[in-house]
């Protein structure tokens, strides 16, 4: 095994009733590596990512992240630890503050005393440049302020990994850029980043690889330069022509 | 005027039943507070609101207990471990509270006693345990809804930050459910102040059994009840203003 893989999926099925939501997915990830996961929706690609951190449970094949097996006793709770998660409705607490968004998990999952895990907080609230906004509740803040918060909240726990479920597709057109310039230098850091996203132009700025899924399938992985330039297969490349035509 | 409609209503009544005093074959002067007799009376009939109050206040306490235990389980995706939850719930809200009285208060000692728990039980606690028992059924179907009406991305946001199941419920689901929790709970309340009359069945000096008590000495059913009646009307007016309160601060809240 590569030493710096930190994510390995083996053969991973999965089924909502009768319908197959993923089919012998087969995916590894290296330390630092940035992946762009797309796709029409309806194609697996949110069902995969939060097969990851333990959100979904497939039904065969494996998942091990940083060398846990998630169908290890305990596995799903280990695993977490070393993964963050941003969704694409936010998800933060309304009846908490942004700093008490923050420091929640590191306080009551990591013990960490009210003063450092403010300390944390205010750090990372700065990297995503709303410090000001501290003491506000979510409902307040902007939808791009909002995913800043998600993403800092997550960055608090200190994550080997980062998975993105559509960032930006809840967000009004002008607020995009805002969230994924954070991104960016999340990725510029060396972050680990799994994004499932339709914004092709963060794509070929960050990604090392991009992935396309359909019908449950990873139909085509390669470079950003690779798959603008010649699309391999047809299906990617009609999904391409279809999202960039605007 | 729509908020003083109850107290016109009250007061209606009141002048009612005053007016009627005045013919011979009523006789209100059993409770009459101008009379030494009646100035008894009444103190013997309003002498139950403590008890009422206490055994409704207690009995609802511990019925929000079991139904939260009741409802968290129930709500897993493992079916085995809903199942209890689910027998339960359907269970005791199957069984009329009268015969759950009965059978508590004579029946549960027997069964104690035979399994080697030798205690007994009285009308008091008795009277508490079935009325909690019996209303807990409904407050952890309250307590499902109000939980199940937490977005799922409450739950996942919180796992993935790191939190157990315990700590998700505590810090993120239950402060958010608390607001449509409470009014329905506070609402499950007066429905167990009405429920603690049945306590006087097996003795319990509450509202009810003292003025039985009364009437089987005065023999004077009518104005006696109609005094009851009054007793909880007065009860539950208070308790629902109470509730109503509660439910426009929470809505403040929500909207804040």
């Amino acid at each position: 095994m590569n030493a710096d893989r930190v994510i390995e999926i083996r053969s991973l099925n999965k089924s909502f009733g009768d319908f197959q939501v993923l089919t012998n997915v087969d995916l590894n990830v290296s330390l630092g590596e940035r992946i762009v996961i797309c796709g029409p929706s309806g194609s697996g690609k949110s069902t995969l990512i939060r097969c990851v951190n333990g959100l979904e449970q497939y039904d065969s094949g494996g998942i091990t992240v940083d060398g846990i097996s998630l169908s290890a006793p305990g596995g799903v709770d280990r695993v977490r630890a070393e993964v963050g998660m941003v969704f694409q409705q936010f998800n933060l607490f309304p009846h908490l503050t942004v700093i008490e968004n923050l420091t929640l998990g590191p306080m009551k999952a990591r013990g960490l005393s009210r003063k450092d895990a403010d300390a944390l907080a205010m750090e990372y609230l700065e990297r995503v440049k709303i410090p000001e906004q501290a003491q506000k509740r979510p409902r307040d803040l902007s939808g791009g302020q909002q995913q800043r918060v998600a993403i800092a909240r997550s960055l608090c726990m200190a994550p080997k990994i980062m998975l993105f479920d559509e960032p930006t597709s809840a967000l009004d057109p002008e607020m995009i850029s805002e969230v994924l310039d954070v991104m960016v230098e999340l990725a510029r850091d060396g972050m680990t980043m799994l994004v499932v996203t339709h914004e092709m132009g963060f794509a070929r700025k960050v990604a090392d690889r991009m992935v396309f899924m359909d019908g449950g399938e990873i139909v085509e992985t390669g470079t950003p330069a690779e798959v603008f330039e010649a699309p391999k297969t047809q299906r990617f490349k009609s999904f391409l022509d279809k999202i960039l035509q605007h | 005027m729509k908020r003083f409609f109850k107290i016109w209503m009250l007061l209606g009544a009141c002048l009612f039943l005053a007016a009627c005093s005045g013919d011979g074959t009523w006789g209100w002067y059993v409770i009459d507070p101008s009379t030494a007799q009646g100035q008894t009376n009444i103190r013997f009939l309003v002498g139950g609101f403590w008890a009422t109050i206490q055994l409704s206040l207690i009995a609802t306490a511990l019925s929000m207990t079991i139904g939260l235990l009741v409802a968290l389980p129930g709500m897993s995706s493992n079916r085995w471990i809903r199942l209890p939850s689910r027998v339960y719930i359907e269970f005791v809200r199957a069984i009329p509270l009268l015969p759950m009285l009965f059978w508590v208060f004579y029946g549960l000692p027997v069964v104690m006693r035979s399994l080697g728990f030798p205690i007994t039980i009285d009308a008091f606690w008795g009277a508490i345990i079935t009325l909690a028992i019996s209303d807990s059924a409904f407050t952890a179907e309250i307590y499902r809804s109000g939980i199940q009406s937490i977005p799922k991305g409450q739950t996942e946001a919180a796992r993935t930050v790191g939190l157990t199941y315990s700590q998700t419920m505590r810090y993120v689901v239950l402060p958010q459910a608390i607001r449509r929790i409470l009014p329905p709970l506070a609402n499950q309340f007066i429905y167990i102040v009405k429920m603690s009359a049945f306590a006087s069945v097996i003795g319990m000096q509450e509202l009810t059994r003292r003025a039985n008590e009364l009437v089987v000495t005065e023999y004077r059913p009518l104005e006696i009840y109609s005094l009851l009646i009054l007793e909880y009307l007065v009860l539950v007016l208070i308790i629902s203003f109470f509730v109503r309160w509660l439910e426009r601060k929470m809505g403040a809240d929500e909207s804040r």
